[in-house]
């Protein structure tokens, strides 16, 4: 008898929260957000979160999606390839959302990726930029920035005007630093440019004295750095200490260079940055209103200014999937997948339009943004005239 | 030959906050037989308190490094007194649980209080290093070893040359004889604790500054004073010391020479190496039972 109303307690219970939360989601519509806010990429996923917010809040502010409000569900993936693929697959079963943006890093997204193929449920992705994402044959994955072969494709008609002949490259020891080094090093070499040591440093490391003591014996002119704000800051500190007067160039448009400027002070002067959004000069961005109306919200709420080069991310992709919501009529994974192709907005950095890549029958989605070239000069970034 | 040069300045850099790290932990370790999970955090600890101090407060930033080893201090009184004076006749796997414990609340704490991005701290030292030739260091980096150097030659007088250090070494040899000749345990143990605490949470307030401070900086840490320890052999400033500025050779040489992919690997390497060939470390002291 005991058992038996134990029992009904728990069924009523599940019933009772099973209507609940069918309740919920049919007054709101949910986005999956999997970022990592702790670890060695906190304060990017943090800043992509925040971002994410500001436009979650902006279509809520103009009457939601379909007649019901946005919600964020968002979760921290620690940094950490297992936890980013739980995260997801708490995202998709528990929370039941029909799409989700992430993962930032490649090798946070590409552990992502299986979950997405089983359940069906499409991601946008707004930070990662290994090739292999979008080669792999996922057809759910639409990915907003660019691949490191895009942006070092981008880099070829700046090279000219950087005058280098030999290049060592020091990359965070992932799927995102190794991809990058092989890529732009592909361009350096058909542009005969010399490609000298590629030196790698895992992603907890602080410190690389041994890495750039070793560059610095080398005959190479220029350091090409992929890794994220926290120990690129480290790099270039380490290098300065270390009296390293080669040209310092880094890729990614994780680098936050006003960040860079805080904490690096002048061990940050002279370096060159390949960035995906330029908001010190929001006129001269693609989509001026839209850059101004989330630089005035941004600062409103407090943010760092040195944020905005990696919210941006963020803002784009929840704008993006908002537009894919509004197409597909409903929130529904496989509706949304279909709308995403037809999905066409002009973002912060371009227009967002995906084109098919990968092998034939299970395309991914690749949107072309702009890169762009910047430099830090004595505590100011400018846009060096190429 | 130069870059051989500058890889051993960078060593001895590197190598003597390891030796700090190492020999907060030895002590505790050889001491008092606890398995300092939480070592790590109290690095990450100190690392917290110059920030606090110094950017917060706006302090001076050699003041912070005093703060931080007096809070490392207390802290770890704080510990050894509530968490492990209770259990002291608990055998050696239920102290370990505590402190891992203890480990997870503080870093949960850490990133509740301080939140998951990095924090930096901007020092006095200029920002341009001193060059020698061909060699440059920074001028903190310069600071830190000595300051490091310091600490480990006060340690060393302290456990060598003063009356509490007896008393710590008589407890190492043999707990109940030397609790029969008057020597209060519970006292030494609490001021064990507290000693290598400090120490952990100096290394952190001196290293954060060179580096980022984070919540999980501390994990590193804890892995690396393991790794010096089991080096130097249980319970031994000078094999801790050593072992700290190995473990530094082996990673820049490693990384150096050989793969910067697998620099952390190559402290391991040769701590497998070293143990294979004397298993109680390089400079273990000759241990009583009973």
């Amino acid at each position: 008898m005991k058992f038996e109303s134990r029992l009904l307690t728990t069924v009523a219970a599940a019933l009772l929260s099973a209507g609940l939360a069918s309740q919920a989601s049919a007054q709101t519509i949910k986005i999956g957000v999997n970022e990592p806010l702790t670890g060695p990429f906190a304060a990017s996923g943090t800043y992509v979160v925040n971002g994410a917010k500001i436009a979650a809040d902006e279509i809520n502010s103009k009457g939601g999606l379909l007649g019901k409000k946005v919600e964020l569900v968002i979760e921290d993936n620690k940094s950490n390839s297992t936890e980013a693929a739980a995260v997801a697959e708490k995202l998709i079963t528990a929370d039941k959302v029909p799409v989700i943006m992430g993962a930032w890093g490649s090798s946070l997204t590409l552990a992502v990726m299986p979950k997405l193929l089983e359940y069906k449920v499409p991601m946008v992705v707004e930070t990662s930029s290994s090739g292999k994402i979008t080669t792999s044959g996922n057809p759910y994955i639409f990915r907003i920035s660019p691949p490191s072969a895009v942006e070092a494709a981008a880099f070829k008609n700046i090279l000219p005007k950087l005058h280098m002949k030999k290049v060592d490259f020091l990359v965070i020891n992932n799927d995102w630093g190794r991809g990058a080094a092989e890529d732009f090093g592909k361009v350096l070499k058909g542009e005969g440019v010399g490609v000298g040591l590629v030196e790698t440093m895992d992603q907890a490391a602080q410190d690389m004295s041994a890495q750039l003591s070793k560059i610095k014996a080398t005959d190479s002119d220029t350091i090409m750095v992929t890794t994220a704000v926290e120990q690129l800051t480290l790099v270039l500190k380490q290098a300065a200490s270390l009296g390293i007067k080669k040209k310092i160039v880094t890729t990614g448009g994780s680098q936050n260079p006003d960040q860079l400027i805080d904490q690096a002070g002048a061990a940050a002067s002279g370096t060159y940055h390949l960035a995906f959004f330029t908001p010190w000069y929001p006129d001269q961005t693609p989509n001026p209103a839209a850059a101004k109306y989330f630089l005035d919200e941004w600062k409103k709420r407090g943010y760092p200014f040195a944020g905005t080069t990696e919210s941006f991310r963020g803002y784009d992709g929840i704008r993006t999937i908002a537009v894919a919501i509004e197409k597909a009529g409903k929130a529904d994974p496989e509706a949304i997948t279909k709308a995403l192709w037809q999905t066409e907005l002009v973002g912060l950095n371009g227009k967002i339009k995906f084109q098919k890549q990968g092998p034939d029958g299970k395309e991914s989605g690749q949107s072309m943004p702009n890169v762009y070239l910047i430099e830090i000069k004595d505590g100011k970034v400018i846009l060096p005239k190429l | 030959m130069v870059e051989f040069l500058q890889h051993v300045i960078n060593t001895f850099i590197l190598g003597s906050t390891y030796a700090l790290l190492g020999i907060g932990l030895t002590l505790i370790f050889g001491i008092m037989r606890v398995v300092n999970f939480a070592h790590g955090e109290l690095y990450a600890f100190g690392a917290y308190c110059v920030y606090f101090v110094c950017v917060l407060l706006g302090l001076n930033f050699f003041l912070s490094l005093f703060v931080a080893l007096l809070a490392g201090c207390v802290v770890g009184a704080l510990i050894e007194v509530t968490l492990l004076r209770p259990m002291r006749n608990a055998d050696i796997d239920t102290t370990m649980l505590i402190m891992i414990g203890a480990m997870i609340v503080m870093q949960n704490g850490e990133q509740y209080i301080w939140g998951g991005v990095a924090k930096s701290v901007n020092t006095p030292f200029p920002e341009t290093p001193l060059v020698v030739g061909p060699f440059s260091v920074s001028w903190l980096r310069l600071f830190v070893f000595f300051a490091a150097l310091v600490l480990i030659a006060a340690s060393y007088f302290l456990i060598n040359r003063t009356k509490l250090g007896k008393a710590m070494r008589a407890t190492f040899q043999d707990r109940d004889t030397a609790s029969l000749m008057g020597i209060n345990i519970q006292a030494i143990y609490m001021w064990t604790f507290a000693i290598g605490s400090s120490l952990a949470a100096a290394a952190g307030a001196l290293l954060g500054p060179v580096y980022v401070i984070s919540p999980q900086m501390g994990n590193i840490a804890s892995l690396k004073a393991f790794a010096i320890v089991i080096l130097g052999g249980l319970g031994s400033i000078g094999g801790a010391t050593i072992g700290g500025f190995l473990l530094a050779f082996a990673e820049e040489i490693g990384a150096g020479y050989i793969s910067s992919g697998y620099r952390d690997a190559m402290g391991f390497l040769i701590i497998i190496a070293i143990l294979l060939f004397k298993p109680t470390g390089l400079f273990a002291r000759a241990e009583r039972i009973g």
